[in-house]
Formats: structure tokens, sequence, C-alpha cells
């Protein structure tokens, strides 16, 4: 029993490892993917890395009326990203601490991330920053709602919120041609667009643009500090991805009762999906443009009306499903 | 019964302060808040032993109405309203043992306040209807007259004079509920009512009553339009009385009635509170998110919390009227929850915009900014508090939205299609609101507290004395406990859930750890905020370490970069109001009809470019504009219902549809 | 069996969806796509019922959704908005945001209603005949908030499309009914068009607000 705990335990360890160590390439993969397709030559696989080590060393520059809180939100940034992160189930379902936090507690770690980021964004009082924190917060109450949707569809399918519960069900019960589920995906899918500041909600790539949200709330980071916000950005598009692949692609998860051996296959499948789905982010970033800021409620708008008619759905067809 | 002496005595100090209150002048004025802490203190430990120790505390007392006198009643539910009220008095009263002797009392205000405190303790042991319309009029009344304390300011005297009308309509309404509930008997004692429930119809008025009469206290739109301009004009700490505490009491007032009073309940009581809060919640945050005032943005909050609650009791009247005592429970113990977490918080935010008004004299949002640098003590307490009411984790304002995200999630296993189909648009409804609180916040905090100073009164500021430092960091303490001991919070108020819907929640051990709270299952829904709160301590004190050891350890200070323009002016930076710009464009027009105007001058023209808002306040042209306008409107639009176009017949075909298609929706 | 319902129940499904695109869709090139691949879905559902439950008579439904609807029309639509040069942008009444809330109560109703009304043992034809509900109430309303008179016409045969994927759903009605249905929508069609033509010779416009003008009673 004892020696099961600390299976356990190291189980939970390796997977706050792994998603820390998956990050940087997650990102290198869609970066390398939408250079490709644009005829260019593009940067390394492993450049997120050494732009992480080159910002580690590099020294940090801190304005003048900076308070505490802007050098302290960095590190709580990434440690709550991160936490989140490795609540989702990845390689294995049910690991140590995932029924910790529900998928509601989840979506709410990542809120205080985001507030803090944005309270950061005005820290030092500045233009950019400010218009950063007020479009991110906008886009934010656009996405929740959704969200909460998506959530509630989940659940009613599955009969519980927590996310292994939630895995469980649907490698139990390979999913059907199933409406509800495929307007949640798609939903979810726009939700987490929105959410990791992708195409079109906000282009990761630029500066100095007038249309930029989480670049602008970065802007007056440098040093260790960008890197630790670097490092949380890169992470939350590794836990969306491997929400998504929890909750429609499960096949391939290691039972929690599996052993060592059921773990590495499981990992090797996560990250063969997890690198599948950044492609993919890397495909859809170079098919489309970024939108106009006040066209997001209308696209935002798309991923609430999926996911309420996919509650409908649900609703309608609960008795096929049960 | 010591208990009984004890409270009777401290309700007694309180009555005795206020009496001695209004004969001294002076610094001597300054007895009052100490006195009023030990009284809270004394009302508030006799709550806590009532709601521990099981049992009641009953008492008569021969005056009031001839031959009925006073019936005097503190069971658990009473007890834990009067934890929440005793403790945001103890936490006024601190703040107020730090005002200045010479400047700051004054006796308009100080003989009041025991007075007040008394008079919302009265409320809650009343037992019969006499003592509670007694006690309910006398909260009014003096929390009217702290409003009006400050009558030389035009303001003032409009907000309290909306405030008075309001509070009449609203004790007239609940009047009637009591005349209902007393039936032709005219049974005034709440065990006699309790004995005797009304008839079905009876009791519907009666509820409609109560919400008119409860929710217009409590400030649930459209009943809310005095409360924004009544709580910020009062000094701060009646203010976060007012806005942290009395509300609570109108909570309290729809409990007793719709839980205790009135019956069984039907499931269709629920849509009233359901929808009224869901709307309340929404449009209470649009509001706050759109105004300038620090004070009036944290009644603006208030509102949506009211709403918040009123939601979660709606679902507990649903799933108990539908015998799902489990969800019940989870949805009432939510409700209580966010009772005792607003409580904290927003009585710690407006103790916090006080502190603010003190130092610098403002509450415009966009003249503050940079007090953090400041007012660094207040700052980390109002951060808490901020981040308290924006519902994250793990502070406690997370841990009642939690449940209550549980309860609704539960609610697509009611069966009536009304209730069944409300669920999903009331989850979408209330996470906006979360987002929009989040969102709401960050402007208060971020444009107040943080960036540069926008005034020489903000550049100026200083930390406030230290008993008001006390009174906001006991209660941001509170904050962070509830947060994180929400599990035990749940188990306190377990007797006050079994007595109202029957059930509690399946707390106590049965989660992964002691401390997890658990809705309806621990297969279904856990949360543990002390394992997550461990894990981020662990997470950042790691990464505070890697990082140390892995980096170059060099910070330099230097000038803002801002993309290579930094402007020294703080007139740059982001307002109030260009943060609430994205959110105006999106949500504002259509709430609030928002319309932009930009004036630009020719080239040439040394004119200022003029930009202006317009935003309408639906609610308050339809509800409180002159009625015989809308008399007027009225017969136009008759008149006008033969002259129609081709799309608007259609309209009204299509209308007349889907009205006799809900009707047979809901009667089939 | 279940894997029958589930493509049928996708099918609707997806029409469902389209008719809210069609509410989305803010130029009136794409409400046409929109419209046209609503048909194409119904041809497909109509022809998956028609192999799924043996009833080849069906297949014609389909073949007419799909040729007439999925292809003559919306590309005889896309010229006439091309010779008359009307705007690209759809007229809206009601804004984009609200057209899809009040499309999601409109759905919430077709269900309850259907649920409420349809009990029994075919629960594939009673979730079928919600989404069909929920289809014609979204084609009446896109009828009602989108101005220009092509939009309205769209709403119309959307309108349509729902009343013939009601009629698949339920068993036993025959060809006939279906032809004359399409046909008689044919004819509201002809309807229109003779309208917009009309309206556009005479006040060099096809929305129909400007009709009021000409009454002269208003304002």
């Amino acid at each position: 029993m004892t020696g099961g705990l600390v299976a356990q335990f190291l189980a939970q360890g390796a997977q706050m490892f792994f998603v820390l160590l998956i990050a940087p390439l997650a990102v290198g993969v869609v970066r390398r993917v939408k250079a490709r397709l644009m005829r260019r030559q593009g940067a390394p696989l492993l450049q997120g890395y050494r732009d992480l080590a080159k910002l580690l060393r590099k020294e940090s520059v801190v304005a003048e009326n900076a308070s505490w809180l802007f050098r302290a939100a960095p590190s709580l940034i990434f440690a709550l990203t991160w936490v989140a992160a490795a609540l989702i189930p990845s390689f294995a379902s049910g690991l140590m601490f995932n029924w910790a936090a529900d998928v509601v507690a989840l979506v709410a770690l990542l809120g205080a991330a985001r507030a803090l980021l944005a309270l950061a964004g005005m820290d030092v009082g500045t233009s950019f920053g400010g218009i950063g924190s007020s479009r991110e917060m906008m886009i934010a109450t656009l996405a929740e709602p959704a969200m909460m949707l998506i959530v509630l569809t989940l659940s009613i399918a599955a009969g519980t919120t927590r996310l292994a519960g939630v895995a469980d069900f649907f490698i139990a019960e390979p999913l059907a041609v199933r409406v509800s589920m495929a307007l949640s995906l798609l939903a979810l899918v726009i939700v987490a667009l929105a959410e990791n500041a992708r195409i079109p909600v906000d282009n990761p790539v630029t500066h100095l643009e007038l249309t930029m949200v989480h670049e602008a709330m970065v802007l007056e980071y440098s040093g260790r500090h960008l890197a630790l916000i670097e490092a949380a950005g890169m992470l939350k598009l590794v836990l969306y991805l491997s929400l998504l692949i929890c909750l429609f692609a499960p096949f391939g998860m290691a039972p929690s009762t599996a052993g060592v051996g059921g773990w590495a296959v499981g990992l090797l499948v996560w990250t063969a999906k997890l690198l599948g789905g950044a492609a993919l982010l890397g495909v859809w970033e170079v098919s489309i443009a970024k939108m106009r800021v006040f066209r997001l409620p209308d696209f935002v708008g798309i991923a609430f009306v999926f996911a309420f008619l996919a509650i409908l759905l649900a609703f309608l067809s609960r008795g096929a499903i049960e | 019964m010591p208990e009984l002496y004890v409270s009777g005595a401290a309700l007694g100090a309180l009555a005795v302060a206020a009496a001695v209150a209004t004969l001294v002048r002076g610094p001597a004025l300054a007895f009052v808040y100490p006195l009023s802490a030990l009284a809270a203190l004394a009302l508030g430990a006799v709550d806590l032993h009532v709601l521990l120790g099981g049992g009641e505390l009953v008492a008569w007392l021969p005056i009031g109405l001839p031959a009925i006198g006073l019936h005097l009643r503190l069971d658990a539910l009473s007890a834990f309203f009067g934890i929440v009220i005793n403790g945001g008095v103890l936490a006024a009263s601190i703040y107020g043992m730090g005002f200045d002797r010479a400047k700051e009392l004054t006796p308009r205000v100080e003989p009041l306040f025991p007075l007040f405190a008394a008079a919302m303790n009265l409320v809650l042991i009343a037992d019969d209807a006499y003592a509670f319309l007694f006690s309910w009029e006398l909260m009014s009344l003096t929390s009217w007259a702290l409003v009006v304390a400050r009558h030389t300011d035009p303001e003032s005297r409009r907000a309290s004079y909306l405030y008075l009308i309001m509070a009449a309509i609203g004790t007239s309404a609940l009047l009637f509920a009591f005349g209902g509930l007393a039936g032709p008997a005219g049974g005034y004692g709440f065990d006699t009512i309790r004995a005797h429930p009304p008839q079905p119809l009876v009791a519907a008025l009666v509820l409609a009553a109560a919400l008119v009469g409860c929710g217009s206290k409590g400030g649930l739109i459209p009943l809310h339009a005095w409360l924004p301009l009544a709580h910020p004009a009062a000094p701060s700490h009646v203010s976060a009385l007012m806005s942290g505490v009395m509300t609570k009491v109108a909570v309290y007032g729809f409990v007793r009635i719709a839980f205790d009073l009135l019956g069984p309940p039907s499931w269709w009581w629920a849509l009233p509170p359901i929808v009224l809060g869901a709307v309340t919640a929404v449009l209470g945050l649009l509001y706050a998110v759109l105004d300038r005032d620090l004070k009036r943005v944290l009644a603006y909050s208030t509102i949506e919390n009211i709403g918040v609650i009123f939601v979660a009791l709606g679902l507990a009247l649903a799933f108990r009227a539908n015998g799902q005592h489990e969800g019940a429970a989870v949805a009432m113990a939510a409700a209580l929850l966010h009772v005792l977490n607003h409580s904290w918080f927003k009585s710690l935010l407006f103790l916090g915009a006080g502190a603010v008004l003190h130092a610098t004299g403002r509450r415009d949002l966009d003249g503050l900014g940079g007090l953090i640098h400041r007012m660094p003590r207040t700052a980390v307490f109002f951060l808490v508090g901020a981040l308290a009411a924006s519902a994250l984790p793990p502070l406690n304002g997370f841990v009642s939205e939690w449940l209550l995200f549980q309860a609704v999630i539960a609610g697509h296993t009611l069966p009536q299609a009304a209730l069944h189909f409300a669920a999903p648009a009331i989850g979408a409804m209330l996470a906006l609101a979360a987002a929009l609180a989040a969102a709401c916040f960050v402007r208060v905090y971020g444009t107040a507290f943080l960036g540069r100073p926008r005034s020489v009164e903000a550049a100026r500021a200083h930390d406030v004395p230290l008993a008001q430092q006390i009174a906001m960091g006991g209660l941001a303490f509170l904050c962070i406990l509830g947060g994180l001991l929400g599990s035990v919070l749940a188990a306190v108020i377990a007797p006050v859930l079994r007595v109202l819907v029957g059930a509690d929640l399946s707390s106590a051990g049965s989660g992964p750890t002691p401390l997890s709270l658990v809705a309806l299952d621990p297969a279904r829904s856990v949360y543990d905020a002390p394992v997550i709160a461990l894990f981020v301590a662990i997470a950042s004190i790691t990464t505070l370490l890697v990082i140390h050891r892995l980096s170059a350890r060099r910070t330099r200070r230097g000038p803002a970069w801002d993309c290579g323009f930094p402007d020294p002016s703080p007139a740059t930076q982001y307002t109030a109001s260009s943060f609430a710009q994205p959110l105006r464009r999106v949500y504002g027009a259509v709430v609030f009809a928002a319309r932009e105007t930009v004036v630009m001058p020719p080239p040439g023209d040394n004119r200022p470019a003029q930009f202006s808002v317009v935003l309408t306040d639906y609610v308050w042209r339809a509800l409180y504009a002159a009625p015989g306008r809308a008399v007027l409107r009225l017969s136009e639009r008759l008149n006008a219902l033969q002259f129609l176009s081709i799309r608007r017949y259609l309209v009204l075909m299509f209308g007349a549809l889907v009205i006799l298609l809900s009707i047979a929706a809901v009667m089939i | 069996m279940s894997q029958v319902y589930d493509i049928s129940h996708l099918l609707a499904g997806v029409m469902l969806v389209t008719s809210f695109a069609l509410l989305y869709q803010q130029r009136i090139a794409a409400v046409l796509n929109a419209f046209a691949a609503q048909s194409i879905t119904l041809a497909l559902a109509v022809a998956w019922a028609a192999w799924s439950e043996n009833r080849p008579d069906l297949f014609i439904t389909a073949l007419i959704a799909f040729s007439l609807k999925g292809v003559v029309i919306p590309v005889a639509l896309h010229r006439t908005v091309a010779r008359l040069g009307i705007h690209r942008e759809v007229e809206k009444v009601v804004g984009v945001g609200a057209a899809l809330m009040v499309g999601l109560a409109l759905t919430a109703l077709a269900q309850a209603l259907v649920v409420k009304i349809a009990q029994g043992p075919a629960s594939q034809a009673r979730e079928e005949l919600a989404l069909a509900l929920a289809i014609i109430l979204m084609g009446f309303l896109m009828m009602i908030v989108r101005r220009n008179a092509v939009t309205q016409i769209v709403g119309f045969m959307s309108m349509e499309n729902g009343l013939i994927l009601a009629a698949t759903g339920a068993r036993g009605m025959p060809l006939v009914v279906e032809i004359s249905v399409a046909f008689s929508v044919l004819i509201a069609l002809f309807v229109f068009a003779v309208f917009v033509f009309r309206i556009r010779e005479r006040f060099d416009t096809i929305d129909i607000e400007a009709l009021d003008r000409m009454r002269g009673d208003r304002r």
C-alpha cells in the first residue's frame, strides 16, 4: 500500500515535470509548422528552451515605480498555471492529486493567474499595460460563460465534474457521433484560442500593434520575470491541449492502477497527441487572419452558442445516452 | 440561562451607548466604538454558542402591543446571521476606534451607530410579526439617519430621500406579507404562523411581497436604485455595515419567510428569485464596471452578490420542492456561505475605501493611483478583499461560488422543464458575473492602488491609523482563512441546513482529506483548497529557488519601457473609464444603449477634442420615471398598433405563436 | 440501431447549427452559402432516412432538396444579388448577438414543447421533431430580424427545410405531400422574386421598410 502511494506521488511529480518539460517544445512545434507553411525555414524546434535560458541569464530591468506586486506576480502566475496544468489527467487518469480541483476550480485557478497578470499590467502605469489588461479581462468575460456551459455539458454526460471521472467515462464509452459532444469540442477549441491569445483573438508574435492583448500586458517585463511569464504562457497552451485531449481524445490514457510500463505507454501516446494538437494549431494560425478586437464578441459568441446548443441537445438525447 | 442575560446586557449596552452619545459632544463620543465592539463580541459569542451547541433561546417581554408582547427567539438560523452581523459590527467598531477624535467624530453619527447595530440584532431574534416589523423599521430609520448625516451634501440628501421612499415601500410590502401569513385569524406569532401555513394563492402573494420587501432592502434589481446612492453616502464604516451586513438582514428576512414560515414550497416559487437574482448579478456588475466612484462601485458589487445569494436561495427552494434534499443542501450552503463571505470581503473593501477616502479625500477612481506605494498595508488588505470579491481561489469568495456552480450543475436533474432549461442559462449568467467581477476589481485595484498617482492628493496619501489597519487586517485574515477552511464553515452551518432543507453537506470526512469540500458525492465533485494552496505554495517556492539558482540575480531599476515612448505625465495611464471601454462597447451598447461621440475640431483649430459617452439606465427610466408619462406613452402605443409594417405584424403573429407554444409547453 | 440514430441526429443537429449560421452571417453571400449548406444537409438527412428505413421514395425528396434548394436557388439568388447590385451586407433589425440568444431560447422552447407533447417510446422521432421545430422557428425569426428581402426569402425557405425534416421524421407521410410542400415553396419563392423586382423597379431598393414610406401615415 505504501509502495503504491509512493508510486502515485512519483507519478504526480512526474506529471508536473513532464508538462513543464514539454511546454517549450509544444510552442516550438506550433512556430515551426507555421514557418514551414509560410515557406520559411523557421526556428529550431528547441528554440523555446533556448529563449527561456537566455531570458534567465539576462538581468531584469524593473520600472522605477513598479511595486512589489509587479515583481511577485510572475512567480505566482507561473505557479498557479503549473499547478493547474498538472491537475489535468495527461498520461494517466486518476493520479494522486487531481481530485483536489474539479473543472470549476481549475477554471478559477486560471482566472486567478489571469487577474494577477492583468494587475501586473496595470502596475507600472503605462498606456500599453492598461490596454492589454482591459482587453484581456473583456475577453475573459466572453470566454467564461462558454466555458461554464461546456463544463455543464460534460458533467451532464459523465455525471461528475472531476476531470479524471470525465476522462474515465469517455474511455469506457467510446465517443459516438454525438452532436452535443462535437459542438462542445468546437466551443472548447474557440475558448482555448481565446484564452491562449492565439490567432484570431490575439497575435502571439507581434509587438507594437494596436490589436495586441497579451503582449501589451507583459511589455514591461524582462529577464527572469519575463522568462516566468513566457513559461506560464507555454504551460497554459499545454494545459488547454491536455484538456482537449483528456476530454475528447482520451484513448491511450493509462488507468490509475497501471504500472510503470502502462504509464510509459500512456506518456508516449499523450506526447504524440499533444504535439499533433500543436501542429494543428500551427496550421490553423496560418490559415486565418487576426480579427479586430470588437469583432471578438461575435467570434467567442460562437463558442457560447455552440456550448448552449450542446447542452440543449444533450438534454434532448439524454434518453439515448443513459 | 446565562446566554440570555449576556445578550440582553449587550443589547442594553448598545441602547445605553446610543442614549449617552446623544448627550455628550466632541472627543467623548469615541467611547461608542469600544462599547459597541464589546457588545458585538458578546452577542457574537452567544450566537456562536447557540449555533454550535444546538438548542435555542426564547424570551417574552411584556412590552409592545397589549396582549401580544414581544416574542424573541434565537434559533440556529438567527444565530448564523447573528454571527455575520456582529462580525461586521465588530470590524466597523474597531475601525471606528481609529477615528481622529478631534475631527472625525460627529454627534450625527456616533449615537446612531450602536442603535443601528442593535436594530439589526433585534430583527434576527424577533419571533412575532410585530417585533420583526418594528425592528426592521428601526433598522431602516437608523440607517437612513446615518445616510443623511452629511446633509449639507445635495447628493446625500437626494440619496436619503430615495432611500426613505424605498424603505417605506419595502416595509409596507413586508407588512402585507405578514398580514397574509397571519391569515384571517390573525396569529402574529411565528410559531402560530408556522403551524398554519397559508393557502397556495395566499402563499404566492406572500412570496411576492417578501421578495419586494426584502429585495428592496437587499438591492435586488429593479428595486436597487437607492442602494448605490445611499450606501456610499454614509460614513465609510457605516457603508461597510449597510453593504456588508444590513443587506444580509434582508436575506435573512427572505429565508425566514420562504423557508420557515411559508410551509412546503411549490417548485415555481423558485423561478422569481432565480431569474431576478441572475439578472441582478449580471446587471449589478455591469453598473459597477462602468462607474467611476470607488464606493459606488462597491455598492453595485453588493447588488451583484445579493443577486448571487438569491439565485442560490431559489435553487434551494427548487430542490427542496422536488424532495432533492442533497441538492437543496448544496444550494443553501452556497447561499449561507456567500452571506458570510460577502459580509467579510465587502466590509473589508468598504473599510479600505474609507481608508482611501481618509487618506486622499477622494473617491473618484480617475483621481487616484499609485496608493500601493503610499498606503502599503491598506493596499495588501484591499487586494485580498478584491481577489475574494472576484471569486478567485484560494480565497473565501470562491468557496461559495464553487458550491453554487455545483448546485447549478445538479439543476439539470430537476424535473420541471422551466427549471431544467433555466439551469444552463443561470450557469452562464453566473459565470459571466464572475468574470465581470474579476474585471471590475482588477479595474478598481489597478486604477486606485497601482500605476502612478493621478492627483496631488493621491501622491501625498499616507496609511491609516493602527486600529483601522487591525480592522481591515482581521477581515483580510478571515477572507483567507474562510477560503482555506470552507469545509469547516460548512460543518458549522450544518444545523441551519438541517433545519431549512432537511439535509446537510456530506462533507465531514467523506472527501479525500478531512478539509475537502464535497458537493453531493465525493466521486462527483471535490474542491480541496488547502491541498491546492499547498501545491501552489510548493510550486512557487520551488520556482523561486530554481530561478534564484539558475538565473542572473541582477535587477536594475530603470525608467518604464512603454514601447520606447514613456510619457512622464500620469495622464497617459489607462484610467478607470478607459479600462471600462472594451466592456462598455461589448455589453453597454446592448444593456445601457451606450453611445459614444467624438468631437474633433478641424485642423488649425486648437480647441481640445471632446469625447462623451451617454448611458441610458433603462431600469430607472422604466420604473422610477413619472408614471403619468408611462400612461401617456401606453395610450400612444395602442394607437400605433393600427399602423404597422408587414414585418411588425409578423412580429405580433410570431410573438402570439411563441406565447401560445410556451403556454402549451407549461400547461400540458 | 444506435448508429442509425446517431447519424440522423447528427445531421439534424448540423441543420440546426446552420440555422444559427444563417443568423450569424453578416454578408448576403455568406447567408446564401449557409442556406445551401443547410439544404444539402437536409438532403443528406432525408437520404439517410430513405436508406436506413428502406423508403426509396424519400430519395426523390432528397434529390429535390439537393438540386433545387442546395444548388439552383442559391446560385440563382447569388446571381440576382450580383445583378441587382444591392448591399452585400445583411441589413439587421436586431444585432447578431441578440438574435442568437433569442434563437437559443427558441430552441429550448421547441424542446420543452416536444418533450411534453410527444412522450412515448419513439424517442428518435421525438428528437427529430424537436430539432425540426427549432429550425422552423429560427426561420421565422430570420424573417423578422433581417430586413432585406433576399434574407427574408432565405428565412422562409429555411422554415420549409425544417418542415421537410419534420415530415421525414414522421413515418407514413406520403411523397405527394412533400412534393406539394416543395412546390408551394417554389410558388412562394416566385411571389417573393416578383416582389423583389417590383420593389426594385419602383423604389430602387429592396428594403421592405421602404414600403412604409409609401403609406405616408406614419411620422
